[in-house]
């Protein structure tokens, strides 16, 4: 019920949006999100995009998993 | 796939994997509240990836598997009523009522639909004026906006054959119950999604209440495992606060426009869990201003008090007290196949996801 899965904005029309998600072209609806613009990543959860999804945060996790040490 | 393969990279998994191996603290035993969690740790693995020390259990956070089977029951009713439409999400059809399920019913000639959208139940009330159409609300604050939507669209329409049955619930009641009982949790796995639109401030007190730690983690394996990293430092440091790891998705302060919604249109009220029971404030009633919209109108009064299947333990699997594993008829008479209890039918139900991934 809570799976939400990452796909990636191509067109808007008004609150709707078609959303490549894993290849599948889906409409999803904006109305529950602000600023979303072409090319964004957005979490879809029950037809709705729930969230943008913050790129820098993603390769900054990245990053940080790349650099950790052991407990010592 | 973007956000989701590097986030499963084997070498980064092994690499976070033997870190958390050299943890040498007290046993400690975390919670991952959300059963999408609980289908991502089965799948992957991350139970043998960790210390013995360290143990993860799962918890209520699967909407099929906490909804009451007195809801079933209700929606059953409102199926066998004439001129009526039921539109649900496909996990729901499956779980068993008192005496009967909505696939059942189906069968028995009721028309009931599944939808993949709240938007669809609108659409099907747009094409079918002469009938009522009943959407059934499940799920906890991720799904309850897209429910909004829909009560706030029939609203402005005046789409008057529109209805929801609500069921929707939102998590800090239930986790602040966990903490209250008899079950030792050193923290939480925060539901990610819960928190994308909740924000992680709703927490806070929770910490407050009880110096528990909580990561409000992603559902990927690297995600997972750097939750459980986040939560030894925080138990060996005697650190208890409130931290995100899924920072792609989760902020502070939540979707403001969802939660403003959600305001508009739900209203707190008392609600039961299975294994919880009735939790204060724990579920989202529709507000007066849109009860045109709430189904609760049809109910019929009177309902028998409902049942619960003989011999399973869902409530205690929710409350992280026992596991599928020691369910007598766990993968026996209990199996996806034919599924005796909520938590066999949901796929974010811990006995499916034990059952499919072999860990029962
Ligand atoms: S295995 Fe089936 S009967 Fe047993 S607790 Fe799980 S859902 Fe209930």
């Amino acid at each position: 019920m809570c799976l939400s899965i990452p796909g990636k904005v191509l067109a808007i029309r008004g609150d709707k949006a078609d959303v490549s998600i894993q290849g599948n072209l889906v409409e999803v609806s904006l109305q529950l999100v602000e600023d979303v613009k072409v090319n964004d990543y957005v979490l879809v959860h029950v037809g709705f995009a729930l969230e943008k999804i913050n790129d820098s945060e993603a390769t900054e996790m990245l990053k940080v998993l790349k650099e950790l040490k052991n407990f010592t | 796939m973007k956000y989701i393969t590097e986030f499963r990279n084997k070498d980064d998994v092994q690499k976070l994997a033997k870190a958390i191996g050299t943890y040498n603290g007290r046993p400690v035993q975390y919670m991952e509240v959300c059963g999408g969690h609980t289908m991502s740790i089965q799948r992957f693995g991350i139970p043998s990836m960790l210390p013995e020390s360290i143990r993860l259990i799962s918890g209520p956070g699967c909407p099929v598997c906490v909804t009451s089977t007195g809801f079933i029951d209700q929606a059953i009713a409102l199926s066998r009523q004439t001129d009526t439409i039921i539109a649900t999400y496909g996990d729901l059809i499956r779980v068993p009522g008192s005496n009967s399920s909505l696939e059942n019913e189906r069968g028995k000639g009721a028309d009931i639909r599944i939808v993949l959208s709240s938007l669809a139940a609108i659409q099907m009330a747009i094409d079918n004026q002469d009938k009522k159409v009943i959407f059934l609300g499940i799920g906890f604050e991720t799904t309850a906006p897209a429910t909004a939507v829909a009560i706030q669209e029939a609203h402005r329409q005046s789409l008057e054959n529109f209805y929801v049955l609500s069921a929707h619930k939102i998590m800090p009641p239930a986790m602040d119950s966990l903490l209250s009982g008899d079950i030792n949790l050193d923290g939480f796995i925060a539901p990610g999604h819960v928190s994308a639109i909740t924000g992680s401030k709703i927490y806070e007190p929770l910490v407050e209440k009880y110096q528990t730690p909580v990561v409000i983690s992603g559902f990927e394996p690297l995600d997972i495992l750097y939750s459980v990293w986040m939560l030894i430092n925080q138990t060996q440091n005697n650190t208890p606060g409130v931290e995100i790891q899924y920072k792609r998705v989760v902020n502070e302060g939540g979707n403001t426009k969802a939660l403003e919604l959600m305001d508009e249109i739900f209203e707190p009220e008392d609600d039961w869990w299975r294994g919880l029971g009735v939790l204060p404030n724990s579920g989202l009633g529709i507000r007066t201003q849109y009860r045109a919209h709430d189904a609760k109108q049809w109910l019929p009064k009177n309902m028998e008090l409902p049942k619960e299947p003989v011999g399973c333990i869902c409530g205690d699997i929710l409350k992280g007290l026992r596991s599928p594993s020691e369910c007598r008829l766990f993968g026996k008479a209990c199996h996806p196949g034919n599924p005796v209890g909520a938590c066999m039918v949901s796929n974010e139900g811990a006995c499916q996801a034990y059952y499919l991934y072999g860990n029962g």
